[in-house]
């Protein structure tokens, strides 16, 4: 039981499609398009990538960005503000969920 | 070097060939005033290797009987060589496209201004090395203080014209990844380099090339120091790209080592691998039509070349 997240498994995500190959073949033609350089840089789209692999904690993202983030000539400094924005916007949705809290706090208490 | 597998050569299963020589690539020698992390050529000031007059002669001999487009000298720091200033100066006779090599630093000091002026006489391309726009991410692997030098050799080749457009003075900085990872898309660094260079120094430059590392010399030592190698050769394996093959830069050029002998690339002649298959390996035996076609020497360094967009000298070849 100690395989999970092994790095060689980031080597694997190409046969994704494995056991529905058309499903595959769609999903990577649409991670290709929406990756590459449009309206945003390549960088602009490899800083958000980061940031949603660190707040998805996904270790294969992060390994994949990080290096991608490198080979784009991005500083460190500047990934490390991206995870910031990413960190700031989990505080953020946990906190706005408190609202519900604060709702349901105000119709209870007397 | 270790052994990867597959190996390079398994990889292309067919013997790769040189299709032309259109460029004779010098190393005047290993002598440099830098020591960088990433050098493939583990120059430094320590190094006492440099090309004698008659080497420099003989390549001199084979340029103005051959007709090869291009000249592109390298080293260590080519300026440091005694007759150098002589044997560019030959070159530039020539009238062929003539590129100097230069880690951009010494061009400040007042004894290179003679120089720089036979360079725009002669419309010599200045090639230097830039490995991030970041002062920090280059000091690393350059030496301290390294970057804001080089920044300001680009504003003093500027003032003189290199780099800015309709002067016909191209300045061509080199990329190159400062850890153990693969080189961006070279069109995407060119952008962010000139919007970084132009907004934070006001500098500018003609082009940029993007160049892999090489797990060889200082560079390799590195790698398997930091128990980076494996990780870094199955990354090149993972990206092996078979359009780079035709692209790559061995089978366009010569190299020429300080010592006059001829290899396949900078990098055979680092390895010590020179051309090989019985073909006359020394300037002195230089001959163009034999080795035109000449089966190319290879080695899992090789990957460096063929990964991803490929490189070479002269930037991304796919």
């Amino acid at each position: 039981m100690g395989d999970y997240y092994e790095k060689k498994d980031l080597d694997d995500f190409e046969n994704i499609g494995e056991y529905a190959p058309e499903l595959g073949s769609k999903y990577f033609d649409y991670y290709g398009e929406a990756m590459k350089g449009g309206e945003l840089t390549e960088r602009e789209k490899a800083l958000i990538a980061l940031a949603v692999a660190t707040t998805q904690k996904c270790p294969y993202c992060i390994d994949a960005y990080t290096n991608q983030c490198l080979s784009l000539g991005i500083s460190p400094g500047e990934m490390t503000e991206a995870v910031h924005v990413g960190a700031a916007m989990v505080a953020g949705i946990v906190l706005a969920h408190s609202t519900q809290m604060r709702k349901i706090i105000k119709k209870k208490e007397m | 070097m270790p052994k990867v597998s597959p190996s390079f050569e398994e990889m292309v299963s067919t013997p790769l060939r040189a299709s032309g020589v259109e460029i004779l690539q010098i190393n005047v020698g290993y002598r440099c005033n830098l020591e960088c992390r990433h050098c493939h050529v583990q120059a430094g000031p320590q190094r006492s290797e440099a090309m004698t007059r008659e080497v420099m002669e003989e390549c001199l001999r084979v340029l103005r009987t051959t007709p090869l487009p291009t000249i592109d000298i390298t080293g260590g720091s080519p300026e440091l060589h005694p007759l150098f200033p002589w044997f560019v100066e030959e070159c530039a006779r020539l009238d062929r496209r003539l590129l100097v090599r230069s880690n951009g630093v010494l061009l400040l000091d007042e004894h290179c201004a003679p120089l720089l002026d036979l360079y725009m006489r002669s419309r010599v391309e200045i090639v230097l090395s830039l490995p991030h726009v970041d002062p920090q991410i280059t000091d690393r692997q350059r030496g301290t203080g390294v970057f804001h030098r080089v920044i300001e050799a680009i504003r003093m080749l500027n003032a003189r014209g290199y780099g800015i457009e309709g002067t016909g003075l191209p300045l061509t900085l080199v990329h190159n990844p400062a850890g153990a990872y693969l080189p961006g898309a070279q069109k995407a660094l060119q952008s962010s380099y000139r919007a970084a260079l132009r907004e934070r120094y006001g500098i500018s430059f003609t082009r940029l090339f993007s160049i892999t590392n090489m797990p060889i010399g200082r560079y390799l030592e590195y790698l398997r120091r930091t128990d980076n190698y494996g990780d870094y050769m199955r990354t090149l394996i993972k990206a092996f790209n078979p359009e780079s093959l035709k692209g790559l830069m061995c089978r366009s050029m010569v190299s020429v080592g300080w010592n006059g002998r001829l290899y396949d690339c900078d990098f055979n002649q680092m390895l010590g691998l020179p051309i090989d298959h019985s073909l006359p390996d020394h300037i002195s035996g230089f001959d163009k039509e034999r080795l035109v076609g000449r089966e190319i020497v290879i080695g899992d360094h090789c990957f460096g070349c063929t990964a991803g967009s490929g490189s070479s000298c002269q930037g991304q070849v796919a």
